[in-house]
C-alpha cells in the first residue's frame, strides 16, 4: 500500500498519519512485554530504570534476581508442578480431543451442533464459573488439593483448543485418499496411521501445545483446586504480586517470554506445514 | 440408488430378487446400506464418547450441581421440620403458641447435640442478621427450658419477639428458595413479605453488574478502535509483511497473562516507568505522580492490551478476503475516499467486527485475575465478588446465584456469536 504517484499532499498527510497511529497501537502491544525483559537484571530492587541502566554501565546489571529464582525451593517446586501439570494434562486433552474431532468431522455423526456446543463449553464458561463448580465437586470425591485433581481439571479446560484445531485440520482433509488407501487393501488401522494421522499431525501438535499454554498459564483453578503442595508458577506470581513484590518476578517473566516467543514460532511453523500439506496456501 | 434404476444391475455386488436389489450375500440392498451407515454413525459417537463422558462428568455436571445451589436450601426443612408443621397453624399475626415453641425447644436440642444448628444458624443470618446470634445462644441453653418453652424462648433472645423471624423460617421452610437471587439483584423482603429492592446504601449487586458490563463495553469499544487500524494496515499490506507484524499482535497472545498483569503494574505504578518517565521529562511534579493502576482505570488498561489480539485476529481473517477491487471502484465512480470506506469498505468488515466484539466482551464480562491484581476497589468485576463469597464469606448460595446471573448472560451473547460467525469459524492463532 505505497502512496499512490497522484495522492495529493492531504493524502499523503494522511496516509502517513496512518502509519505512525498503527505504529503506535503496535508499540502498546509489544511494549510492556519487552520493556521489563531488561528490568530483570537490575541490580537494585526497583522496577524502574536506573541511571546506570540508562548509561549501560555494566555496574547497573545483575544477573541477581536468577539466581535468587534458581535457589528458591518455592519457585522450583512450582516450575517442576507447572510441568507435570500442563504435560500430563495436555496428554489427555490431546489424547481425547483427537478422538473427538475425528468423530466431529465425520459427516454421519449425530447432534452435531449440540455435542460440538457441549465440547467446547470449557472455553466459554467463565473460569471463575468452571473453578467453583470444579471445588465443590472435586473436594467431594478427594480429589482438591491433590496433583491429579488439578491435572484433570486442567484437561477438561484444554480439551476445546484441541477439538478446535484438529477439527479445522479435517475440514480440507480430502477423504478420497482414505478411500484410495482402502482401495488398495489397507487396513482401517493402517488407513488411518499411514494416511490420515501424517496430514493431521500439524492439528495435533499445535492444538496439544494450547492445551499445554492453556494449562501453563492457568490461576483460577489454581487458586480454588490447588493447595500449597500444587503451586504453579502462575499461583507462586500471583502471591509474588500479591505480598511483596519483588524483580524475582520480572525473571520469571521474562522466562516466561522467552518461552512464548519459542511457542509462538512452533505453533506458526506447524500452521504453514499444515496449510501447504494440505495445498492451501503456495510455498 | 433405488429401485428406480433396479433394470440396471450390472455390477458385481448387486443383482434384482423379486424387483429388489439385493447383495451377494442375498440381503436387500436398501438394508445393507442402512447397516453399514448405523455402523459408521456408531464409530463416529464411539469417537466423541469418552471426551464426551469425561466432559459431562468432570466439567458440565459439576458446573450444574453448582447451579443447583443457588436455589438448594436444605437446612430449615432438615432440622426444624415439625416446628414448620406447627406453624402452618399460625396465621402469621403476632406471636405463634406453645406447639411451635414445643417443637422448637426439641429439634434445637437435636440440632444442637448432632450440630447442624451452626449451618441453621447461618442460613438464616443471610435472612435477618442477628439469627446466628439468637439460634447459637439458645441452642446452648435450650436443654434446659421448661414447658411452657414460650416463655423461655422470649427470654433466650429478642429475635424470638420478633414475629418476622418466624415468618422468616416458615418462608423458608422449602427445599427451594428464590432469596439468593433476590440478593444477587438487591432485593429483600419488607415486613409484609413482599419482594423490594434494598436501601440505597445497601445495594451492591446491581451496581456491580452495570459496572461489568460498562466496563467491558468500555473494553470492547477501545480494541475495536485500536484492533481496527492495524488489521486495516496488515490487510493491505504484502503477506510477508503482514505476517511480520502479525508477530506484534501473536506475541501478546502467547504470553502468560500473569506475564502482562505484571508488567502493567511495572509500568502503572507510583514508583514505576511511566511516572518516573513523566518526572524525568518535566511533565509533573514528583508529588504529582499519577495513580493509575489499582482502580479502574488500570483495569481497563490492562484488560485492553489482554483482550487487543482477540478482536485483531478475527477482525483481520475477514478484512484479508475482501477485495480491494471494491473501494476502487467506488472511487472510480466518484466516491471520496472517505465514504468509499465508510459506504463500501467497512459494512464488508462488519461480520469480522461483531465476531471480534463478542468476543471480546464475552471475555472481559467474566475476567477475575486482572481486576483482582490491579482493580484496587473501583476496578472490581462480578466474578471478584463470586470469588469473594466463594472463598471469604462462604456464602455459596448467592455465589452461586451470581454465577448463574453470570454464566447466562455469557451463554445467550455466546448464542450471538454463534449466530454472527457459526462455532466452526472458531479459528486460534
Amino acid at each position: 500500500m505505497a502512496v499512490p504517484t497522484y495522492a495529493g499532499p492531504l493524502e499523503r498527510i494522511w496516509y502517513y498519519a496512518f502509519r505512525v497511529l498503527c505504529g503506535l497501537i503496535f508499540f502498546f502491544l509489544i511494549a510492556p512485554i519487552l520493556i521489563m525483559v531488561p528490568l530483570s537484571f537490575n541490580v537494585e530492587p526497583y522496577f524502574t530504570y536506573t541511571r546506570e541502566m540508562l548509561t549501560f554501565n555494566p555496574d547497573g546489571f545483575s544477573l541477581r534476581w536468577y539466581q535468587d529464582l534458581f535457589s528458591s525451593e518455592s519457585w522450583m517446586t512450582s516450575i517442576q508442578n507447572s510441568l507435570i501439570i500442563g504435560v500430563a494434562s495436555t496428554l489427555i486433552a490431546t489424547f481425547l480431543g483427537t478422538l473427538a474431532a475425528l468423530g466431529l468431522s465425520r459427516s454421519e455423526m449425530p447432534f452435531k451442533g449440540l455435542v460440538m456446543g457441549l465440547l467446547i463449553s470449557p472455553m466459554i464458561v467463565p473460569l471463575i464459573i468452571s473453578a467453583a463448580g470444579m471445588f465443590f465437586f472435586y473436594s467431594s470425591v478427594g480429589l482438591a488439593n491433590t496433583l491429579p485433581g488439578v491435572i484433570l481439571a486442567h484437561a477438561a479446560l484444554g480439551t476445546p483448543f484441541v477439538v478446535i484445531t484438529v477439527t479445522a485440520t479435517l475440514v480440507g482433509f480430502d477423504h478420497s485418499l482414505t478411500r484410495a488407501s482402502a482401495s488398495l487393501g489397507a487396513g482401517a488401522g493402517r488407513t488411518f496411521f499411514k494416511i490420515q494421522m501424517p496430514l493431521i499431525l500439524p492439528g495435533v501438535i499445535s492444538g496439544g501445545l494450547f492445551a499445554f499454554i492453556t494449562s501453563f498459564d492457568e490461576i483460577v483453578i489454581v487458586l480454588f483446586l490447588a493447595g500449597v503442595e500444587q503451586r504453579t508458577i502462575p499461583r507462586e506470581m500471583w502471591s509474588g504480586i500479591r505480598e511483596q513484590i519483588s524483580p524475582t518476578i520480572l525473571a520469571v517473566a521474562s522466562i516466561l517470554v522467552a518461552f512464548s516467543i519459542l511457542l509462538l514460532t512452533t505453533v506458526e511453523v506447524l500452521r504453514r506445514r499444515s496449510e501447504r500439506l494440505r495445498g492451501m496456501s503456495p510455498g | 440408488m433405488t429401485q428406480s434404476d433396479g433394470t440396471h444391475s450390472g455390477s458385481d455386488a448387486g443383482h434384482m430378487v423379486n424387483g429388489q436389489m439385493v447383495t451377494v450375500d442375498g440381503t436387500p440392498l436398501k438394508a445393507s446400506l442402512k447397516r453399514a451407515e448405523r455402523k459408521r454413525t456408531l464409530i463416529a459417537f464411539l469417537l466423541v464418547a469418552p471426551l464426551l463422558t469425561y466432559l459431562l462428568i468432570s466439567f458440565i455436571f459439576p458446573i450444574g450441581q453448582m447451579m443447583w445451589r443457588s436455589v438448594d436450601n436444605p437446612q430449615v426443612v432438615t432440622t426444624l421440620p415439625k416446628t414448620l408443621e406447627a406453624l402452618d397453624d399460625w396465621d402469621g399475626e403476632g406471636l405463634p403458641d406453645e406447639p411451635v415453641f414445643e417443637a422448637l425447644a426439641e429439634e434445637l436440642a437435636i440440632a444442637s447435640a448432632n450440630r447442624t444448628v451452626g449451618q441453621l444458624a447461618v442460613r438464616l443470618n443471610y435472612e435477618i442478621s442477628a439469627a446466628r446470634g439468637a439460634l447459637m445462644r439458645t441452642s446452648r441453653s435450650v436443654e434446659d427450658f421448661e414447658p411452657p418453652y414460650k416463655e423461655d424462648f422470649l427470654d433466650a433472645h429478642r429475635l424470638w419477639n420478633d414475629p418476622a423471624f418466624y415468618r422468616i423460617i416458615k418462608r423458608e421452610g422449602n427445599p427451594l428458595t428464590a432469596s439468593y437471587y433476590i440478593a444477587a439483584f438487591d432485593g429483600t423482603y419488607n415486613e409484609d413479605g413482599e419482594v423490594v429492592l434494598q436501601d440505597e446504601n445497601r445495594r451492591i449487586y446491581i451496581d456491580l453488574f452495570i459496572r461489568t458490563f460498562a466496563m467491558s463495553l468500555g473494553i470492547t469499544l477501545i480494541t475495536l478502535l485500536l484492533g481496527f487500524p492495524i488489521s486495516f494496515l496488515m490487510a493491505s499490506l504484502p503477506m510477508r509483511h503482514a505476517n511480520l507484524l502479525m508477530i506484534f499482535v501473536l506475541l501478546p497472545f502467547w504470553t502468560s497473562l500473569l506475564v502482562r498483569t505484571t508488567s502493567w503494574i511495572v509500568l502503572l505504578q507510583q514508583q514505576g516507568v511511566i511516572n518516573e518517565l513523566l518526572i524525568a521529562l518535566g511533565f509533573i511534579g514528583d508529588d504529582g505522580r499519577l495513580g493509575m493502576i489499582y482502580n479502574m482505570t488500570g483495569t481497563i488498561i490492562a484488560m485492553t492490551h489482554i483482550l487487543l489480539p482477540f478482536m485483531v485476529l478475527p477482525l483481520y481473517s475477514v478484512m484479508k478476503t475482501i477485495p480491494p477491487s471494491y473501494v476502487r471502484a467506488a472511487k472510480s465512480l466518484g466516491a471520496t475516499p472517505w465514504t468509499a470506506f465508510w459506504r463500501v469498505y467497512v459494512p464488508q468488515t462488519l461480520p469480522g467486527i461483531g465476531a471480534g466484539a463478542v468476543l471480546v466482551f464475552i471475555i472481559s464480562i467474566g475476567y477475575y485475575i486482572t481486576p483482582a491484581l490491579v482493580g484496587g476497589q473501583s476496578g472490581q468485576m462480578i466474578s471478584n465478588l463470586i470469588a469473594h463469597h466463594m472463598q471469604t464469606s462462604l456464602n455459596w448460595g448467592l455465589a452461586a446465584a451470581l454465577g448463574s446471573v453470570l454464566l447466562i448472560s455469557v451463554l445467550i451473547l455466546y448464542w450471538v456469536y454463534n449466530r454472527l460467525v457459526g462455532a466452526d469459524s472458531l479459528k486460534l492463532g
